[in-house]
């Protein structure tokens, strides 16, 4: 089957507010799955809602063909990771680890192997006496994986699980989830409000803002072909410009963005002579050069002056002043070939992009969401 | 520079302070004197006395079974007191917690006399069960408040964690809840078993006849009984009372 995980037009509401708002989502078997959202935007509830904690207002959630919706958590086949790690402050690593399996009443010497398979998976078998509060952050953590994957769980939930790490330790934990995931093949449903976690992670995410979902894709789909203008800005940095169709020439047309210049940009959406559109384009795309290059018809070019410099070690940041308009950009280097003159402040310098490095943004929701709706059915 | 002095001169006249009346009371016990004040000599006739006396026997166990009875139950009823007052957070629960906190605010004397009245209105006859439910009334709130401040440390995900795992809310409590609430528990239950054991005004209101407890057999020995039988058994009790703080302490060092 491979819509193993379904959420169907899920709602639910905290007494007058509105957190989750008819959302649909499917999760194949197998794939790290993220709902990427600020907090606040109600993913933590979602989350809860599929581990059992919450129930919906109005909708369901559909688990390998099984409309779980109503059963109590310690009934359902999925088991949550917490972002605070929620580990029994009275029970040992190792009873920690066994809880899962001693509720469901197993055999002392099947348990006894399991939990060590679990404790040498986390490489934590030293510490198995050790009572949690004796464990660094990283350790906790770990232990918190195997205690939620130790009941071999339909679908693993992970509740912003890194988010008290600090980052050398995160970046670490995040190859060590990966590994995890690879050995054990579950279903994960990874919460986080941390793009790079995301990206770095995922199959699939699920970019979701005040309770809705504003995009869903593999994470090479978030980032260089955002749909809405949430989405281009949570996810990196971007350049947003609106601007008039003024000639359509399938599959590019030309945009004139009042202020800025004219456009030449790829119709990834169906377009039209006259429409208002929205486009963002990342800062990595723009190329930089003293002169003005010599590139293809596809190519947008356009002389502007540096304003900001910052540099950030492994790559450079430049904000560049074009007509009304100051553009971000970033290169690697701070030049690219050694013996080319530095670009520094005050700069009059030439920013070209290609035309398939703009992409249109869908700014009303309402079309949006009626166009998913059609595109799941 | 030189150290002051003066906080040891403090510690010595708190100790003083603390330990003298105790010490005359230890000393007292043994003194041959009837009505104590001048030494007469070395004696243990006074413990003697004490352990024949039957009727002191009888306001132990009664005390004891009064103690143990209500410990037990406002324990019990404490903690889900407790329980219900850190988890929900609605408006009657404002009002929960002023009734949770009144019995440790009113007066003794006060509580006496309305516990008197509302089981003299009830027809209820006043005897072991009226001091039983009395001291159950009042240690409820000694209970609950220390669990209480066990449950603020609390994170309730570790119960939503349990669940998870497939255990039943019951297991969760049982297995997770309860062991974590234990100190607070165990602390509240010293209270409430200390509380009872040494009420006096509110026991004086709601006892009968047969139900005198060793507070009140104390006072009235006080009037018109021997004072000396009373130093010796004061000083079996603190004597008791170090060996229990003392073992309780060795026990919780052996744990770390």
């Amino acid at each position: 089957m491979d819509d193993f995980l379904i959420l169907d037009g899920i709602s639910k509401s905290f007494g007058k507010h509105k957190v989750l708002d008819n959302i649909s989502l499917t999760v194949k078997k197998g794939e790290i799955f993220s709902f990427l959202g600020p907090s606040g935007c109600g993913k933590t509830t979602l989350l809860r809602i599929c581990a059992g904690f919450e129930e919906p207002d109005s909708g369901r959630v559909i688990l390998n063909g099984v409309d779980i919706t109503k059963l109590s958590p310690n009934k359902r086949q999925v088991n949550t990771v917490f972002q605070n790690y929620a580990l029994f402050p009275n029970l040992s690593v190792f009873e920690n680890i066994a809880f899962g399996l001693r509720v469901s009443g197993i055999k002392e010497s099947q348990l006894n192997d399991e939990v060590g398979k679990f404790l040498e998976l986390i490489q934590l078998t030293s510490h198995a006496h050790k009572k949690p509060d004796k464990l660094s952050g990283g350790q906790k953590q770990r232990v918190a994986i195997a205690r939620a994957l130790i009941n071999k769980p339909n679908v693993l939930l992970l509740d912003e699980p890194l988010a008290a790490l600090d980052l050398k330790l995160r970046q670490r934990m995040l190859v060590d989830l990966d590994n995890i995931h690879d050995e054990v093949g579950i279903t994960f449903l990874y919460v986080t409000h941390d793009q790079s976690e995301a990206m770095s992670l995922s199959d699939n995410i699920a970019v979701i803002n005040e309770g809705k979902v504003e995009q869903v894709g593999t994470p090479a789909q978030i980032y260089e072909a955002p749909r809405t203008s949430f989405v281009a800005a949570f996810i990196g940095d971007t350049n947003f410009f609106e601007g008039d169709v003024i000639e359509v020439d399938e599959p590019y047309s030309k945009l004139r963005v009042d202020g800025f210049t004219e456009v030449l940009a790829y119709n990834d959406k169906k377009i039209k002579k006259g429409d208002k559109v929205h486009i963002s384009i990342r800062p990595e795309k723009f190329t930089l050069s003293i002169e003005k290059p010599d590139l293809s018809e596809k190519y947008n070019s356009i002389k502007g002056k540096v304003e900001e410099i910052i540099y950030l070690g492994y790559h450079t940041k430049y904000w560049v002043r074009v007509n009304e308009f100051l553009v971000e950009t970033k290169r690697l280097h701070d030049r690219y070939m050694l013996d080319e003159k530095m670009i520094t402040w005050g700069d009059e310098i030439w920013l070209s992009w290609h035309a398939d490095y703009c992409y249109r943004l869908w700014q009303s929701l309402k079309a949006k969401l009626k166009k998913r709706r059609t595109s799941y059915k | 520079m030189k150290k002051s002095r003066f906080p040891l001169y403090i510690t010595i006249a708190i100790l003083v302070f603390f330990y003298l009346p105790i010490i005359i009371v230890f000393a007292q016990s043994f003194n041959a004197s009837r009505f104590g004040g001048a030494w007469k000599g070395f004696t243990f006739d006074w413990y003697w006395k004490l352990f024949s006396d039957k009727n002191i026997w009888h306001a132990l166990t009664n005390t004891l079974i009064i103690a143990v009875s209500s410990t037990f139950v406002s324990v019990i009823l404490g903690t889900i007191a407790a329980f219900a007052l850190y988890k929900y957070k609605t408006k009657l629960q404002v009002s929960h917690n002023v009734l949770i906190y009144f019995p440790l605010v009113i007066p003794d004397i006060l509580m006496g006399i309305s516990l008197l009245l509302f089981f003299v209105s009830l027809k209820i006859g006043l005897g072991l069960l009226t001091i039983f439910l009395a001291h159950v009334t009042f240690s409820i709130s000694y209970v609950a408040m220390v669990v209480l401040g066990r449950f603020q440390d609390f994170d309730y995900s570790i119960m939503e964690a349990a669940l998870d795992l497939g255990a039943t809310w019951w297991t969760a409590v049982r297995k997770i809840m309860i062991p974590y609430l234990m100190p607070g528990i165990a602390a509240g239950g010293l209270l409430a078993f200390t509380l009872s054991l040494d009420d006096f005004v509110i026991t004086f209101f709601v006892s009968g006849p047969d139900s005198t407890t060793l507070p009140l057999y104390i006072y009235s020995m006080m009037r018109h009984g021997s004072p000396s039988v009373i130093n010796a058994l004061s000083v079996l009790m603190v004597a008791f009372t170090f060996i229990v703080v003392f073992i309780s302490k060795k026990l919780l060092e052996a744990k770390e």
